[in-house]
């Protein structure tokens, strides 16, 4: 008798598993394309990059050691960093953690436009027209979000557009635990 | 005969006007054959189905020139290999190694052809055995 009913379970198993992954990517809890970040727990990559708003300086990411701070990766070529702009304003008129942003392979006419028409929610903005610090943090794709602790390690990190849903559930339980360590 | 030689010229022209990059990365053979592997050896972690070599976006560009200026500064395969495995993952390579994360992937095909193989051996066996004409599955 089971042999009747065995492809039959089979292929109802299969579309049971297929159900599950297509709703989980259907509510945003699956995300196939995310690559999890050998860097979560590692130290976050030094860089000496240009300051977009004064090219003449330069960013050096050790100025940023002793408190955690948030690394967020835009470009104004990339559609879903203006869906999180708001939400990277909101995190940082919190003053709950400094945002550092790295405009990544950018002109940079537009990217100042893009700032001062926005407004800037950066507290340094580092300028990677090479593209080689990007590289160094595993980036792959615009908006990226990274938290990083007050010792310099990389806590956490959000591909995709930030929201202050995104922001509570991710990012703010790590600096609630021990002080941002 | 000589239109299909003119045909089959034209086809291999258009392939080679598809490719990324035109210009060859080094002067020596071996340095070019090393590229050349390497950035067919990478994924594209942007696009995610395609190797570097194939991609025509800026990070895949960019990751090119990463394995053209390690290869040029004379590092070794294994140290090009920890750098895009340190920043990307285990994603990165075409050749995944084989850990405890990726046992499944490497088990999977030989569990399924085993589960086969078993399968169609079972079937065959009982098969042969039962008199003909007297199948208990088929109608008489």
């Amino acid at each position: 008798m089971w042999r009747y009913f065995a492809p039959a379970a089979g292929f109802l198993a299969l579309v049971a598993l297929f159900a599950f992954a297509l709703m989980r990517i259907g509510s945003g809890k699956l995300d196939i394309r995310e690559i999890k970040s050998p860097l979560i727990g590692r130290p976050a990559p030094a860089f000496v990059l240009p300051s977009l708003t004064d090219p003449s300086r330069q960013v050096d990411s050790r100025a940023f050691a002793g408190k955690p701070y948030l690394f967020n990766v835009w470009g104004t070529w990339c559609a879903e960093c203006r869906a999180e702009h708001s939400a990277l304003l909101a995190i940082a008129r919190s003053g709950g953690v400094p945002v550092i942003g790295l405009d990544w392979k950018d002109e940079h006419e537009e990217a100042v436009a893009y700032l001062a028409t926005l407004g800037n929610p950066y507290a340094e903005v580092a300028a990677d027209n090479v593209g080689r610090t990007a590289i160094d943090w595993g980036v792959y794709g615009a908006p990226e979000t990274f938290l990083v602790s007050a010792e310099g390690i990389v806590l956490e990190k959000h591909i995709g557009a930030l929201s202050m849903a995104v922001w509570q559930q991710k990012f703010a339980p790590h600096l609630k635990s021990g002080g941002g360590s | 005969m000589s239109r299909w030689l003119t045909l089959l010229a034209l086809a291999l022209v258009t392939t080679a006007a598809l490719a990324i990059d035109t210009e060859a990365a080094f002067p020596d053979a071996a340095r070019q054959a090393r590229y050349d592997r390497w950035i067919h050896e990478l994924r594209c972690v942007q696009c995610q189905n395609a190797a570097i070599a194939d991609s025509p976006v800026g990070l895949a560009s960019d990751l090119r020139r990463q394995v053209r200026e390690m290869i040029a500064a004379g590092q070794t395969d294994d140290q090009i290999k920890a750098f895009m495995t340190e920043r990307y993952g285990d994603f990165v390579l075409y050749d995944p190694p084989l850990t405890a994360r990726t046992y499944v992937l490497w088990a999977a095909p030989v569990v399924l052809v085993l589960l086969t193989v078993g399968l169609a051996a079972r079937v065959i066996v009982r098969r042969s055995r039962a008199p003909i004409d007297s199948d208990p599955e088929e109608p008489a």
